[in-house]
């Protein structure tokens, strides 16, 4: 297990509370309140309960035999959290941070979202609750997610669409933000990721290590023996800080973190804040974020919304410059190929995000070769994509044959869809 | 002479004529280089006892809608750092009112600590206001920023409490930044309840003067906090103001009246 944060919030240089002096009681406050309640077996008990009998935990693992077969033998296991209540391992935090609502005596709670996949999950665990639910969310995204926004507002929340800035999650978080500062006595502020202020990094991916811990001990109990490698897509981090927690102290298992290279790291529309950007601080903490020159945020892109932010959690960025981190890429077009391809071998269709990670578990499986064994986080069901992944594939399908053809088979492209375009065109 | 002894020396001079400091806020590069400057030196004329100037940054999480957007019109006018520096340069020439650059932290990590210091001291900048920067993450800015006679100013909100209001006066320099509301910049119709107490509360415990802000957006408000605080700050209404659009020249003079009522209204009777 991870001792870090320190008690200032660091997690080496990175994390801290980058926040206004209104918001710094109320992070006091929470700090207290979650050092209380996780030492608390009656808390423990009431949010296991609601994880086993609400949110379908232990999620299983899967194997994937012909995945596995594919790629050439490596033993390939899925954790599932693409079963769980509401789609996706974001259900986990939303439950636990209710509870701790609850405790705290807050009457009303708020969530940013992108996707609205976080929305969603803090929607149902507040309606779970009784308790008024407002969900920030940038207005191109209430666009482009309108069924999501459809789903909050079955759940009883209100969201509200963000028309400032870039109009997206980094956005939202922001509005998120002012809305706290401004409800602070009221109010929690149920932060979806392993991001913002001390102690949401800690609290959020404590609250997440549930996957890692079922996860570690179902791997060792089937295959006798801990993984080669845990692979996870990383935005914020969530999902990956989950699963990545119980391995910290495996020297041996090597923990990949695959961000979003949109539409190619070259070509300044990606999400890899790990990869590509500097240290900083943005909504709260200090880590890797995507900025200019001049330290203001640029903004992300990716095809899936979830990875579409330029910041990553403090710890993500901690872990990377202690070695213990391999980070990796995958771009649009490798996680679509990637999403139909787990759809097709594992009868699994994942989230765009996930997907990201399976584009990558499938090189590195190969790599490995057999005797590999391989952990691959399957963090959220691809339901919510299904039309996006349509029109997407709809587009691609239209572009010129030749790059069609290069993509279906064989090594993965270094060069990214936009860039060739371009350069055959100048050429 | 040091930012710290040019700050003290406007507020006394304000204690001597037994009334409040006013404290104005214009966004650096809004909408455009040369019009900022106008309407900051607009400002001193109308009567300001302190200038801010804001720096703007993508990601204002303290502001509301009007300093947000006053932002993304400095920063679409390709404002950056260094042009924000020689903004207040340029004021620092034109007029001896202190002044305070307002900003948030990652633009001049960007920079770089050093540096930002080093430009701004050579600028004639007296202050720095960084909402995001509270005083348990800002000790290292602190002392390099004391060491070039700027003063790092610590900010207070309703919400503080008791033992973290004595931390941050007992480390403030220049003056205490009340927020005088649970909230983001912007104008409200009412003052905060309990601010009276709040701002007794505070002056009481601080060796520096302490000038209320946040929501303070009419006279007729200034006014009635003139009599409790050593200084009123008024922001989002003047930027407000200067987005109202018009000439340059309209806009100063529209800035210039609206600061001199804000100035009258700081007189205590």
């Amino acid at each position: 297990m991870s001792t870090l944060p320190d008690a200032r919030g660091r997690f080496g240089p990175y994390g801290g509370r980058f926040v206004p002096e209104t918001l710094i009681p109320a992070l006091d406050e929470l700090s207290a309140a979650w050092d209380e309640a996780r030492r608390d077996p009656a808390f423990q008990a009431e949010l296991d309960a609601l994880l086993a009998r609400f949110a379908g935990r232990p999620t299983p693992l899967s194997d994937a035999r012909r995945f596995s077969a594919e790629v050439g033998g490596c033993q390939v296991v899925l954790k599932r959290e693409d079963l769980c209540h509401t789609g996706a391992h974001k259900i986990n935090n939303t439950l636990g941070q209710v509870l701790l609502a609850r405790r705290m005596g807050k009457r009303r709670i708020i969530a940013e979202t992108g996707a609205g996949q976080h929305g969603v999950a803090t929607a149902t665990a507040a309606a779970l609750f009784g308790l008024p639910c407002d969900v920030f969310m940038g207005a191109l995204d209430v666009e482009r997610q309108a069924l999501n926004v459809f789903r909050m507002q079955l759940l009883g929340a209100r969201v509200v669409p963000v028309q400032a800035g870039s109009r997206t999650l980094k956005d939202a978080m922001n509005e998120a933000i002012r809305d706290w500062v401004t409800h602070v006595r009221d109010t929690h502020y149920i932060i979806g990721s392993v991001a913002g202020p001390h102690p949401y990094p800690a609290l959020v991916r404590d609250l997440q290590a549930v996957i890692g811990r079922e996860a570690r001990a179902q791997v060792v109990e089937r295959c006798g023996r801990l993984p080669d490698a845990v692979v996870a897509c990383v935005g914020g981090g969530s999902n990956a800080m989950g699963i990545f927690s119980a391995f910290l102290d495996d020297a041996a298992v090597r923990l990949v973190g695959v961000e979003a290279a949109g539409h190619g790291l070259d070509t300044g529309k990606h999400g890899a804040a790990l990869a590509l950007g500097r240290p900083g601080v943005l909504h709260g903490s200090r880590s890797y974020v995507l900025q200019t020159a001049d330290g203001q945020i640029a903004e992300a892109h990716s095809i899936s919304a979830g990875l579409d932010y330029p910041g990553v959690g403090p710890e993500l960025s901690w872990l990377k410059d202690q070695g213990r981190l391999t980070l990796a890429q995958a771009t649009d077009d490798e996680a679509l190929e990637a999403l139909q391809y787990l759809a097709g071998t594992e009868g699994i269709i994942p989230a765009l995000e996930s997907a990201h990670a399976v584009a990558e578990a499938r090189k590195l499986a190969r790599a490995l070769g057999p005797g590999g064994l391989l952990l691959l986080n399957v963090s959220g069901r691809g339901d919510k994509d299904v039309e996006h992944v349509r029109r997407a594939l709809a587009e691609r399908a239209a572009r010129p044959a030749r790059r069609k053809a290069a993509g279906k088979r064989g090594p993965p492209r270094r060069r990214p869809p936009g860039k060739a375009k371009r350069a055959r065109g100048t050429r | 002479m040091t930012g710290f002894e040019r700050i003290a020396a406007a507020f006394a001079a304000c204690r001597a004529e037994g009334r409040a400091a006013l404290v104005t806020y214009v966004m650096g590069g809004d909408p455009d280089h040369a019009t900022s400057r106008a309407m900051a030196l607009a400002c001193a004329e109308g009567g300001a006892d302190l200038l801010e100037i804001g720096m703007p940054f993508s990601d204002p999480i303290a502001d509301g809608p009007v300093i947000q957007l006053a932002a993304e019109r400095s920063l679409a006018a390709g404002t950056r750092a260094a042009d924000v520096l020689r903004l207040a340069a340029e004021v620092r020439r034109a007029t001896p009112v202190p002044i305070a650059l307002m900003g948030y932290v990652n633009p001049l990590l960007s920079y770089g600590e050093e540096r930002f210091l080093a430009d701004a001291e050579a600028a004639g900048v007296d202050a720095l206001i960084l909402p995001d920067l509270p005083p348990e993450e800002a000790e290292g800015l602190r002392e390099k920023a004391r060491a070039r006679g700027i003063a790092l100013v610590n900010l207070l909100a309703p919400t503080s409490t008791p033992e973290r209001r004595r931390q941050a006066c007992a480390t403030a320099g220049g003056f205490v930044y009340l927020v005088s509301v649970t909230g983001v910049t912007g104008a409200r119709s009412e003052l905060a309840e309990g601010l009276p107490a709040l701002v007794s509360a505070v002056r009481a415990e601080s060796p520096v003067p302490v000038v209320v802000g946040f929501g303070v957006s009419a006279p007729a408000q200034a006014r009635t906090l003139a009599p409790l605080a050593d200084g009123v700050v008024v922001g989002s209404a003047i930027v407000r103001r200067i987005a109202e659009g018009g000439s340059r020249t309209a806009r100063a003079a529209r800035v210039r009246r609206f600061v001199a009522s804000l100035r009258r209204a700081v007189a205590r009777p």
